[in-house]
């Protein structure tokens, strides 16, 4: 092949003037890490709370949690970017759209991708925190009631303690999803890793360096995520269980 | 003063509107035939190949598994001409985003097939495998009349809802300009000034999609369940 691999591009000044390759590449996985963790922290905590809403017996609960898992799940994320990017501004009140409008550019990319990653990751979450507590044996739930709990104390003391180490190991893949889909970014303009990546290749005539680095960078993170949800898995497994 | 609707756009364009929802239907259809078929080599190789066999496809599905799909298009929007010109010794040929794109789904959702198909494999019963092999078959009579049959039986349900998310993932491919059916949307919204109307229809079509997938995941673990 007649590609010249050269990999000092990356420490070669920009033709833009941003400063090396190098370093724009290393702000894109900050942005890239940035935008999934804090994505990531908040979904946990909002799919916790929807999956708990789903296995709820109060209908008026479950069937609003329903809905909107369902309805996160099965669009396609690009669309709920396009969604929050594009058109919630407009079917806000005036006011309220045009200060979001005014707004810092990069802030306001920043805002539709985090409302969107978080909501999309949220509606995952919640349908493995609900096979969660639907794993956990009927007994318990019976025997909790029997006992008198309250539904509260019911998913305080029993369901949740071990519905939430029992989904460890898929929520795994959830974490890993929310850094691939961070990606989806740079359809907005937000320049992430992938959109670094693409933007260097254009401007250096070096894609492969560009998208080599990228790549490396996108399985480190996969290891980390890996190994971290490993490490939680063994501390908190639940004695007694195959496979835990 | 409030957003005012004008659905009338979405009348006018439909011709191209389900022009773009035919290239989505295609990328689906081909891209879900190429990633089972190599889905299941890779789910085989991982399973029954020789120890180096295995660990390459071991490799291969956690590579695919690691990396966003846009970066995978990426490279294989980049890489492909390239590739391809030095095989060829042509140096203007050039290869258009839809087999691009079709080559990045491939490999990557074969990745994913290849865990469902892998998974699928293992809920067969080794006892059938060795009396495929007492009757005589060999080895690839055996996958192909007894084993690979009732696997796929059992991960029907996965495999459906795999192609439900490579149904969304296709909306990827406009980083690469590919006028899918989300391009399409786009596109009109965008000379029509009616991004907010095409972007909600699209949602609205996606959404009724999925929930057909979804509702035949159900019917399928229903009818399952009945003759287990």
């Amino acid at each position: 092949m007649d590609y010249n691999w050269d990999w000092l591009i990356l420490f070669k000044q920009s033709v833009t003037g941003e400063g090396l390759y190098g370093v724009m590449l290393l702000k894109g996985l900050g942005w890239t890490l940035v935008i999934s963790l804090a994505s990531w922290i908040v979904a946990l905590a909002l799919g916790i709370a929807l999956g708990v809403g789903r296995t709820l017996p109060n209908r008026w609960v479950r069937w609003p949690v329903t809905v909107y898992v369902h309805v996160f799940r099965n669009t396609p994320l690009l669309v709920q970017l396009f969604l929050w990017y594009f058109v919630v501004p407009e079917l806000l009140p005036p006011a309220w759209g045009d200060a979001i409008k005014q707004m810092d550019s990069t802030l306001e990319q920043l805002l539709a991708v985090l409302l969107c990653l978080t909501l999309y990751t949220a509606a995952k979450a919640a349908e493995q925190v609900r096979t969660g507590i639907e794993s956990v044996a009927a007994g318990q739930r019976q025997a909790g009631t029997a006992l008198g709990l309250s539904t509260l104390g019911l998913y305080k003391h029993v369901l949740l303690p071990q519905a939430l180490r029992i989904v460890i190991p898929p929520l795994t893949s959830d974490f890993m999803n929310v850094f691939k889909n961070s990606a989806v970014a740079l359809t907005i303009g937000l320049m992430e890793l992938t959109g670094m990546s693409r933007e260097i290749s254009e401007f250096s005539a070096h894609p492969f360096e560009a998208f080599t680095a990228a790549t490396l960078a996108y399985m480190l993170i996969t290891l980390a995520v890996v190994w971290l949800m490993r490490t939680i898995e063994v501390r908190t497994r639940v004695p007694g269980l195959l496979g835990a | 003063m409030p957003y005012s609707f004008d659905w009338s756009s979405i009348l006018r364009a439909w011709p191209y509107l389900l022009d773009g929802l035919g290239m989505t239907a295609f990328l689906v259809v081909v891209a879900m035939a190429g990633g089972i078929v190599l889905g299941t080599g890779l789910a085989l190789a991982r399973t029954f190949g020789p120890k180096p066999l295995a660990v390459a496809a071991a490799g291969y599905v956690n590579f695919f598994r690691s990396v966003p799909l846009i970066l995978t298009i990426f490279w294989v929007f980049f890489l492909v001409p390239v590739v391809l010109r030095a095989i060829t010794g042509d140096p203007y040929l050039t290869v258009g985003p839809i087999w691009s794109a079709l080559a990045a789904f491939i490999l990557a959702e074969s990745a994913y097939y290849c865990e469902i198909i892998r998974a699928g494999i293992g809920s067969v019963r080794r006892d059938q495998l060795r009396a495929a092999q007492a009757l005589g078959l060999t080895g690839f009579q055996s996958m192909l009349h007894v084993v690979l049959p009732q696997a796929f039986r059992n991960m029907a349900p996965s495999l459906v809802n795999q192609s439900v998310a490579l149904l969304k993932d296709t909306s990827l491919v406009y980083v690469i300009s590919l006028t899918d059916f989300l391009g399409a949307a786009s596109a009109i919204g965008q000379r029509d000034g009616r991004m907010v109307e095409l972007y909600l229809f699209a949602a609205a079509v996606y959404l009724a999609l999925c929930s057909l997938g979804v509702w035949a995941v159900g019917r399928l673990q229903s009818t399952r369940s009945r003759h287990a």
